[in-house]
């Protein structure tokens, strides 16, 4: 195990400061109308000190903590998503004249540095990572591997989950085990707010050398951060039983369930944009008037759209229940026979930012109680 | 060769969606360059003569006269775009649809006799067949462009149809319903205005119109968990696409809810 | 002119011009591109298919009708639904195509050498298993029987007709057309392809069948080989379409249950898909 070291809160904002002067630009999280978002730091006075988020199924409200913390929350309807693959993005722009088309030339990529990644992103970035993943050595979306290489992780461990937290069920927090720089534990020690700090990869250690005035952690302090961390572990507001998952929801394509969930479902999107691993795009085609300059832009996109899954002028999954089960299905069982693993990291981003509160743990029990099994979704077997 | 030929029709409606037109400035000039603006009084005195490759139609239909008149443009077009929530829903004179007409008539002026007008107000698509739908009160100027620059280049325009929730999220914008409690219609609404209201801590106010798939029951049961009457969600759905069909058979829905309860 | 910009920013995304060479009409609504590919090669295997942009206008995934053992032009067999398919219409020599690909799996020319081949088409299905078709013939002795059945809507919509004419010329393989309405002097067989499958010799244990059409159509001819002809499922190789934006599977569009079409297919072996087709809206 790498050095633990441990500061103050000053220590975190030397590390801020650290970051930005090696020429990143520092993302955190920062309160905007009236949630936690991602955006650029300066310094520690820009984190939402005292502030945690209170989170049900559609409902989300910031309050005083009536602490000093600096992390006592967990996540917000933003996602480190929005930095990798960009809401929207030039994905290809050319000209064209009479001996083909010229690209244009690409914009040097962002030097991020993430700060505050929780460890179920942590999971969602590993995730990404594995979607983006190229199978010839040429990227497939250059801008997601150019940023993805260059981005420093500052991890931060959680201590008070939310409401909709259920990362130890999809075995993916509190404690960030790996993909980070940086990760830091925060501990409140005799009073006072600790900073538990120890390195990832070599470059994390350099970076912590490097700041002033951290001290070794003393094996209370270290001890401490475990409680802590243990302890957020039995916090979990919601649990999602993951046993036999793939198969109980690729036996049970046709479910009635699914129409009674469509009978509540906006189908609005919400759910998958907020997902930090939902990586549905689109390309839109653009041309300048005069013919000459094109532009294709990737934007997100969302398997609750009609144009979606539009065929020959015709959406394929036209029923709201067709789309809601292609998006559990894919998250929680397909997903796993295309990547390995399931698209779920257990934020519980979807079911806070649903605005009618569809819960994604309450909708797979239910199929669980009324599982029918009779149906063959996903790897096809002849029937 | 020679350019498309454009027309551009008012019928009732406040010139807000033409006006978008010659609000787009610079770029007027290079869409002069691909189409020739034929008909369209509201820029140009000079009036060419149909048929017309692209016609543009701001309004709703209100009276028996224009009831005519948009069978003859129709005629004349071959590919025939409403612009607008008045001439693809009826805009917000369809308030009216609910009420007497006579009675306003009377109400407003002074020798209603001279007024000829419908009992109703309706879209265009009511009328005739209409080739292409652009949303909003007023259509957003750079969707004009891009409707007319995808016809020009046999494109498919780059016009969402679903709801004003996938353009606040990739906005970076926190849902107002669920981060503060305010009512939007944003998910029942379709996308096209850069999600605005939302990004200034509003709720939508659905000047889109319905999204593709809308699901008003389910938004309406939600507005009413955030403490809204049946008659406050009557005149949420009854705006500037009040008869457009899912708006419509909410809020009549919850008029008769409101009127049974007393409300 | 630079057609590249620096390789370190190239990805997959990234359309590569190929010069049309040739455009040819093949029916009413379908016509056929030549494709130089700027480096004067492009490898490909039978059954795949690239990603096909009409500068400004957008991009579709068009399988490739031509030999593989061409290299120099490819063709790709195209008909006019929407808009893009419509702007590559109306294309001329000189003009230039984006290209991304090859992309998709193959038929498994490989591994059924020694087998008979029943290779079943359903109107311009025919084009993605043209190339299979050059390739049995350009090695005709790694191959025992090789049978072309042919269905389309009426003897105006018979794809590559003068082609199929000539291979039903041959002795070295059998080929049979029908068509769901004959009109003018139309002498050959009316009806579904399924009708053919008996009127002509395979040995169904022995077999390998590829198909390709509309799904309907597909199923069909599938349940038909394994109920009638008792051949193995895993000896039917069918290909699937769907929406597709990136063809590298990081856009999500065209997932059907498991699979990536784009990347997983879009040639499968039924036994892979045939679950999915009785699903609405999967």
């Amino acid at each position: 195990m790498s050095e633990m070291y441990v500061s103050g809160q000053s220590g975190i904002g030397r590390l801020i400061q650290a970051l930005a002067e090696s020429g990143h630009a520092v993302i955190g999280p920062v309160i905007r109308n009236q949630a936690l978002v991602y955006d650029e730091i300066d310094g520690v006075e820009d984190l939402p000190k005292g502030w945690t988020d209170l989170q049900e199924p559609g409902r989300y409200r910031l309050e005083h903590r009536g602490d000093e913390k600096l992390f006592g929350y967990v996540v917000g309807p933003a996602s480190w998503k929005q930095y990798l693959s960009p809401p929207e993005a030039v994905v290809w722009a050319g000209t064209i004249g009479t001996e083909g088309f010229k690209s244009d030339p690409v914009p040097e990529p962002p030097k991020y540095a993430f700060f505050g990644v929780r460890p179920c992103e942590l999971a969602a970035l590993r995730i990404l990572d594995n979607v983006y993943t190229s199978s010839n050595g040429l990227p497939t979306v250059a801008g997601y591997t150019a940023t993805r290489e260059k981005a420093f992780i500052v991890a931060v461990n959680c201590s008070d989950p939310g409401g909709n937290c259920f990362c130890v069920s999809m075995d993916t927090g509190p404690t960030a085990k790996a993909g980070y720089d940086i990760s830091i534990t925060e501990v409140v020690h005799n009073g006072n707010m600790r900073y538990l700090l120890t390195s990832g990869s070599e470059t994390g250690a350099e970076v912590l050398a490097s700041i002033e005035g951290l001290n070794h952690a003393s094996s209370e302090e270290v001890e401490a951060g475990e409680t802590v961390l243990a302890r957020a572990a039995d916090m979990m507001g919601k649990r999602l039983d993951t046993e036999d998952l793939p198969n109980l929801l690729k036996g049970n394509a046709l479910n009635p369930r699914w129409e009674s969930i469509a009978d509540k479902c906006l189908a609005c999107a919400n759910c998958t944009m907020v997902c930090p691993t939902c990586f549905c795009n689109t390309v839109d085609d653009n041309l300048s008037l005069d013919g000459e300059h094109a532009t294709r832009t990737r934007k997100w996109d969302s398997c609750f759209t009609l144009g979606f899954s539009y065929m020959h002028g015709q959406p394929m999954r036209e029923s709201v229940g067709a789309r809601y089960r292609q998006w559990m299905t894919h998250k929680l069982a397909t997903w796993v026979d295309q990547f390995g693993e399931m698209g779920c990291v257990g934020c519980g981003r979807c079911i806070t930012w649903c605005p009618v509160g569809i819960d994604i743990t309450q909708e797979v029990e239910a199929i669980r109680r009324g599982d029918l099994r009779d149906t063959h979704i996903g790897v096809g077997g002849y029937v | 060769m020679a350019l498309p030929k454009l027309a551009v029709y008012k019928f009732a409606s406040c010139d807000g969606c033409q006006l978008s037109i010659l609000d787009v400035e610079d770029l007027l000039l290079d869409i002069a360059s691909v189409v020739h603006i034929a008909n369209f009084p509201e820029a140009s005195r000079e009036v060419i003569e149909g048929p017309y490759d692209l016609t543009l139609v701001e309004g709703s239909i209100t009276t028996a006269h224009d009831a005519e008149r948009i069978h003859e443009i129709r005629r004349e077009s071959k590919f025939l775009v409403t612009i607008g929530a008045c001439a693809t829903a009826g805009g917000i004179q369809a308030l009216k649809n609910w009420k007497d007409t006579d009675l306003f008539a009377r109400t407003v002026y002074a020798h209603p006799e001279y007024l000829d007008t419908l009992e109703t107000s309706t879209p265009v698509k009511n009328h005739v067949e209409v080739n292409f739908e652009l949303r909003g009160c007023p259509v957003d100027k750079m969707a004009l462009v891009e409707v007319v620059a995808a016809f020009v280049q046999g494109r498919r325009p780059n016009i969402p149809e679903y709801s004003v929730c996938v353009e606040c999220k990739r906005k970076g914008t926190p849902c107002v319903m669920v981060s503060h409690g305010t009512p939007c219609l944003g998910p029942v609404t379709q996308a096209g205005c850069g999600a605005l209201c939302p990004s200034y801590n509003r709720g939508c106010y659905g000047c889109f119109g319905p999204m593709e798939s809308p699901n008003t029951d389910m938004l309406a049961a939600a507005w009413q968990g955030l403490g809204v009457s049946h008659r406050g969600l009557v005149d949420a759905f009854r705006s500037f696409n009040a008869y457009a069909e899912p708006f419509r058979i909410t809020s009549d829905h919850h008029e008769a809810l409101a009127v049974a309860k007393g409300e | 002119m630079e057609t590249l910009t620096d390789p370190a920013v190239i990805d997959q995304m990234t359309p590569i011009p190929f010069r049309v060479r040739s455009v040819r009409e093949e029916l009413s609504h379908t016509f056929t591109l030549e494709l130089e590919p700027p480096d004067g090669a492009f490898e490909f295997l039978p059954g795949q298919f690239t990603m096909v942009y009409a500068f400004g206008i957008g991009e579709v995934p068009i399988s490739i009708s031509s030999s593989a053992s061409q290299t120099g032009t490819i063709l790709q067999t195209i008909r006019r639904t929407g808009a893009v398919t419509h702007a590559l219409g109306r294309l001329k020599s000189g003009d230039y195509v984006g290209i991304r690909g090859p992309y998709g799996t193959p038929w498994p020319m490989d591994d059924i050498e020694g087998r008979d081949l029943l290779i079943i088409g359903g109107g311009i299905g025919l084009a993605p298993l043209r190339p299979a078709v050059y390739h049995a013939l350009e090695n005709r002795d790694d191959y025992e029987r090789v049978v072309i059945l042919y269905g389309t809507r009426t003897p105006d919509d018979i794809l590559f007709e003068k082609e199929q004419r000539s291979w039903g010329d041959r002795t070295d393989l059998s080929t049979l057309m029908t068509v769901d309405a004959a009109d003018r002097g139309w002498n050959g067989a009316v009806g579904v392809v399924t009708r053919l499958i008996g009127r002509v010799g395979f040995d169904p244990a022995n077999t390998t069948a590829m198909v390709c059409g509309p799904e309907i159509m597909m199923t069909v001819t599938a349940e038909r080989l394994i109920e009638g002809h008792s051949m193995a499922p895993e000896n039917i190789y069918v290909t699937m379409e769907r929406n597709m934006k990136c063809a590298i599977g990081v856009c999500g569009h065209c997932q059907f249950g498991s699979k990536f079409i784009c990347t997983d297919g879009a040639v499968f072996p039924f036994p892979e898909v045939a679950g999915l087709f009785d699903i609405k809206g999967v």
